[in-house]
């Protein structure tokens, strides 16, 4: 008999990362997919990273992931968003080959040498008193293992939705998992059923491209990973191209509306309010007298070009009429239509913070199948599931990140305290703390993570502390530096009139028109400081009131994140709690009162009444 | 909750009847097991009954009891009010005999409390009924019934609502930084509206320390050299208007001589020692307690002897106080003036006596104009009253202040978001609301967004 220590299903983004932790650590794994070219797949947008996403890739890769690495060496447009604004809420974008990404990313799976890779269907659970136990292939096969991490993505009950067409299939023509969601279901899982959408492909001999505005990348060199150097040529970037829906568009899809999928009634599931098609656009939004567009290249080997923004469920003919509206499109061929896609989800109020399910233990969830959207977002449960699976498998105690500590903490927690109703995607929003929550800065966050869990190699994690002693070392020597009044010569080339007393360079560099760079320049520092650390020194001084105020946010939040829940409490004794906030703790049951706090429909009233139950009780948390 | 509490919610001393109000899983069963009429566990709820709290076969009250039934109660717990005659004895006796069946005494403001806890209100109505029950003149009553019925809660939503729509505009220029369907936020864009907000805080703070006047009253310390007629002053002040009540406790640093009603506002007048220099220690602690009560104060009344010559260590003690709102009463006009009126000609002055009582009036109106008691007349008491919400409303002002002058140095407008999320969070807290994804939900219904 087969018998695995771990068992993933589904080779996704989420998959991938699972299995490639729990190999890292050691254990023999086995990825189940059902079909081998479905590995590390992208069916909807060809990028990776975005804003707070691009942030992910990073403390991904900072815990020893894949997905920034190999992003690095398959993508073919690299952008700094927000590069204009404050550093907190920068965030890297790459337009990444969606066929060569699956391809690199297979080349780093079969380095793993305990990890098998069948392809085949998970029909069942094989579940004895609520622990699993190993899975039911579709040709009933059994096969056993310690634990089990579900990564299906949108394949549970999948339905592509276009015009009035069913079709039970998951993207891209994937086969549909039907049989696994009935067995979640029948071992007690709150299915929700959720909503998402793809646009068309184009053709780009089709396209007049004169007519489109060209957004090119940045020409500096960016890199998701820490790990690497930038390893690709300016030259060799593809640009996207920007464009506008406009009155034609809007009447034409007006006039059909009653054909859309979306709005015929044939659409159960819940979809995200920033993922609208673009009928939902028109509707919610009549004022607007246009929508902007992008095409954005989706393979240096194929001629494809992603329509985003236009995602639809409207029927082949009317599709074709709505893009040809589209300046520069007048005469577009369309390579692959846009369609809706319903699928199953688990709702994730159901988990424990390591992705463990409540219900069925050694059982782990990463991905859409815990009611996100996103490769990214997948990747990152998938990471944290693979080590906290493996962590389970030693008896260890779980990896949990806070809230304060990385995105993939808001991420976890956001759905394990929140439950989700539409596909959750993160945003820099939702992120409190997010003045330390950098791009920049993940490494500085996580990386002693990654060491501490085995999938960041010494090596590797020196280069940090080293980093840290340069960091540290370039504040002192800024602090030490002082600049006198009599120094006219700096104080001139610095552009600083007059001072009346002396300054360190560490004030110096305070004041909004002075780098640390301008300080090198005058040699009064050496010039022995990576520009990283430069950037981190800088951010460090410049936005020191606003860092220390974050803190002390932390710190609040901390206090109540000490205040623990006992597992067992039962919120029936626990007298003048409102209904619904004692239904809602019954059901997420929070570990901590700062995780209460974050119910919605856990009030105020309700925590304080909770707090002084559990001191009465329990004889703390005041 | 487990406890069954009591307490005798009336004012000593005052009208024909007092209540003794219990609130508790027992109310109901301990007053019926006291009471002498129809049988209480029977009774429907929101009823009242006529009897007799007996002890020992005693007949110790003639009362009337209402019978209220959770839920739908203050504290949302069984109450029972017993409604017994005024006067001193037979309430402590009928609380005396409550509390010796089971009943425990309520803590201070516990009823509001257990309302509060169990959900019933909200904590700006937790702290306004506490001011309704401690108001005290017809004003703070209406402001306080006004608090409950939430206008305040509504100003406090609107300002919250303007903010958190500029901070959903910053952050779609976050998250979507390559849309230009959402205008972007820029420190021009930004700036007016946040002036704008400034003047809307400023506003309700001025309005709410006047709200805080209506309820508290105005402190008004009577200083001056000894012997010119400080003591005078007050009992002229207290005899015209029938003080309403003497020799209360004050704060715990000062007595509070009398207080007076105003044109419906208190002013609670606190005695001091006289000051002058002097080098007897005893004495010279006297002085500087009332120094610091009179910089403590809300209005200064310094008396200074018409008859005087010199009066050259009243100026230097009126300089001590500059930064309080000062009065000047030239007291003894009735005897001949020897001082020079022209040294205090940068003083409010009001001049006249106590033995023709000439000039009380005057300082009256003059109170009445500082404070601008009459304006009170016409507004529509919609301010916060109470210390802590005043305060927090403050601390949202300066998080605004912080944020337009961090702009103005250049500050980048995501930056700056943190000053506005700072100030939103004061201004939910004194609403009592916070923890919620109103951000999320202003961003998606304000822009449309998506791949």
């Amino acid at each position: 008999m087969e018998k695995y220590e771990i068992i993933v299903v589904g080779g996704g983004h989420a998959g991938i990362e699972a299995a490639h932790a729990a190999c890292i650590r050691g254990h023999k794994t086995l990825l189940v997919t059902s079909n081998l070219k479905n590995i590390a797949n992208m069916p909807c947008n060809p990028s990776i990273g975005g804003t707070a996403k691009g942030i992910v890739v990073r403390e991904i890769d900072a815990l020893g992931g894949l997905m920034g690495k190999v992003a690095d060496r398959s993508h073919f447009q690299i952008k700094m968003l927000n590069n204009s604004k404050g550093p907190a809420v920068r965030s890297l974008r790459a337009q990444v080959d969606k066929l060569k990404y699956p391809r690199e990313m297979l080349k780093e799976l079969k380095k793993l040498d305990n990890l098998t890779i069948k392809e085949s269907m998970v029909k069942s659970l094989i579940v004895e008193d609520n622990k699993v136990e190993g899975v039911v292939l579709e040709n009933n096969e059994k096969i056993y293992s310690d634990i089990v991490i579900l990564t299906t993505g949108t394949y549970l009950k999948s339905k592509i939705l276009i015009g009035s067409e069913i079709i039970n299939e998951g993207a891209d023509g994937k086969k549909p998992s039907v049989t696994l969601s009935d067995n979640l279901k029948e071992l007690g899982f709150d299915l929700i059923r959720l909503k998402t959408g793809t646009p068309q492909r184009i053709s780009k001999k089709s396209i007049d491209f004169t007519k489109l505005k060209e957004e090119k990348g940045d020409s500096t060199p960016w890199t998701f990973s820490y790990e690497n150097k930038p390893l690709y040529n300016l030259e060799s970037q593809e640009s996207c191209f920007a464009l506008y829906t406009n009155e034609k568009t809007h009447e034409l899809i007006d006039d059909n509306l009653h054909l859309s999928a979306m709005f015929s009634g044939n659409v159960e599931g819940t979809g995200a309010r920033y993922c609208p098609s673009i009928e939902d656009k028109i509707v919610r939004f009549k004022d607007k007298n246009r929508h902007q567009l992008f095409l954005e290249p989706e393979s240096k080997e194929l001629d494809s070009y992603y329509l985003q923004g236009f995602s639809t469920s409207m029927p082949r003919d009317i599709q074709e009429a709505m893009v040809r509206t589209l300046p520069g499109l007048e005469n577009a061929e369309i390579l692959k239509y846009a369609y809706a896609i319903e699928y199953d989800a688990i709702n994730p109020y159901l988990l424990k913070a390591s992705l463990e399910t409540k219900l069925i233990e050694n059982l782990f969830t990463a991905g859409q199948i815990n009611g996100t959207s996103g490769y990214e977002e997948a990747a990152a449960q998938g990471i944290m599931a693979g080590i906290n699976a493996s962590l389970k498998l030693k008896n260890e105690k779980p990896f949990i990140l806070k809230r304060n500590e990385a995105y993939i903490g808001v991420l976890i927690d956001d759905l394990i305290t929140k439950g989700t109703t539409e596909p959750y995607r993160l945003l820099t929003s939702r992120a409190e703390f997010r003045l330390i929550l950098r791009h920049d800065n993940a490494d500085f966050r996580l990386r002693k993570y990654g060491f501490e869990y085995g999938l960041v190699s010494r090596s590797i994690y020196n280069k940090l502390l080293d980093k840290e002693k340069q960091l540290e070392e370039l504040i002192n020597i800024l602090k030490e530096i002082k600049v006198n009044p009599k120094d006219k010569e700096i104080l001139s080339k610095l552009k600083i009139k007059e001072i009346n007393t002396s300054y360190s360079l560490y004030d110096l560099t305070k004041r909004p028109e002075i780098t640390i760079n301008d300080f090198i320049d005058l040699k009064l520092i050496k010039n022995e400081y990576s520009n990283e650390v430069i950037e981190a020194a800088t951010f460090n001084i410049k936005y020191e009131g606003y860092i220390k105020k974050t803190y002390k946010e932390v710190e609040k939040l901390l206090k109540l994140e000490a205040k623990e829940i006992p597992e067992d409490i039962d919120y029936d004794k626990v007298k003048n709690l409102a209904t619904e906030a004692r239904e809602k703790l019954s059901l997420i049951r929070p570990r901590t009162i700062a995780g209460a706090t974050r119910i919605s429909g856990v009030n105020p009233p309700d925590i304080a009444v909770l707090a002084v139950y559990l001191k009465k009780e329990y004889g703390k948390n005041e | 909750m487990e406890k069954t509490i009591c307490a005798i919610s009336t004012a000593p001393l005052k009208g024909a009847i007092s209540i003794i109000r219990v609130s508790g899983k027992d109310a109901i069963k301990i007053v019926n097991s006291v009471f002498s009429g129809a049988d209480l566990s029977k009774v429907k709820s929101h009823t009242i009954h006529y009897g007799y709290i007996s002890h020992n076969n005693e007949k110790i009250d003639e009362v009337l009891v209402t019978v209220m039934k959770s839920p739908r109660t203050f504290t949302t717990e069984d109450t029972v009010e017993i409604n017994t005659h005024g006067g001193i004895a037979p309430t402590n006796k009928v609380l005396e005999i409550l509390l010796n069946n089971g009943c425990e005494l309520a803590e201070p403001g516990e009823f509001t409390k257990r309302a509060f806890l169990n959900g019933r209100i909200d904590l700006i109505k937790a702290e306004a009924i506490s001011d309704l029950i401690n108001s005290e003149t017809e004003k703070a009553r209406k402001l306080a019934v006004n608090q409950i019925r939430g206008t305040v809660t509504k100003k406090i939503e609107d300002l919250r609502s303007s903010l958190i729509s500029l901070m959903a505009s910053i952050e779609v220029n976050i998250d979507y930084p390559e849309y230009d369907d959402a205008e972007e936020i820029t420190k021009e864009v930004l700036l007016p509206s946040l002036k704008e907000l400034n003047i809307k805080l400023v506003d309700l703070i001025k309005e709410s320390e006047n709200g805080k006047i209506i309820n508290q009253g105005i402190n008004v310390a009577i200083i001056g050299a000894p012997n010119v007629g400080k003591s005078s002053i007050l009992n002229a002040l207290i005899e015209e208007e029938k003080a309403i009540v003497t020799n209360i406790p004050g704060t715990t640093r000062d007595i509070v001589e009398g207080k007076i009603s105003l044109n419906g506002i208190i002013l609670n007048i606190i005695d001091t020692a006289g000051i002058r220099t002097t080098t007897d220690l005893v004495e010279q602690i006297g002085v500087e307690k009332s120094l610091k009560v009179s910089k403590e104060a809300d209005l200064v009344i310094y008396v200074i002897d018409n008859t005087k010559e010199n009066i050259n260590e009243d100026i230097e003690q009126l300089k001590e106080i500059k930064d309080s709102k000062v009065l000047v009463f030239v007291n003894k006009d009735d005897l001949e003036s020897k001082i020079k009126k022209e040294t205090l000609k940068d003083y409010h002055l009001v001049t006249g006596n106590t033995v023709k009582e000439d000039g009380l009036k005057d300082l009256k109106n003059k109170i009445i104009e500082l404070f601008n008691i009459d304006y009170f007349e016409n507004t529509d008491y919609t301010f916060l009253s109470s210390a802590k919400h005043i305060s927090l409303a403050k601390k949202a002002k300066n998080s605004i202040d912080n944020a337009i002058n961090n702009l103005n140095e250049g500050i980048l407008v995501d930056m700056v978001s943190i000053d506005l999320k700072e100030s939103y969070d004061y201004l939910s807290e004194i609403i009592g609301e916070k923890y919620k994804d109103d951000l999320l939900d202003e961003l998606f219904s304000k822009f449309c967004l998506g791949k």
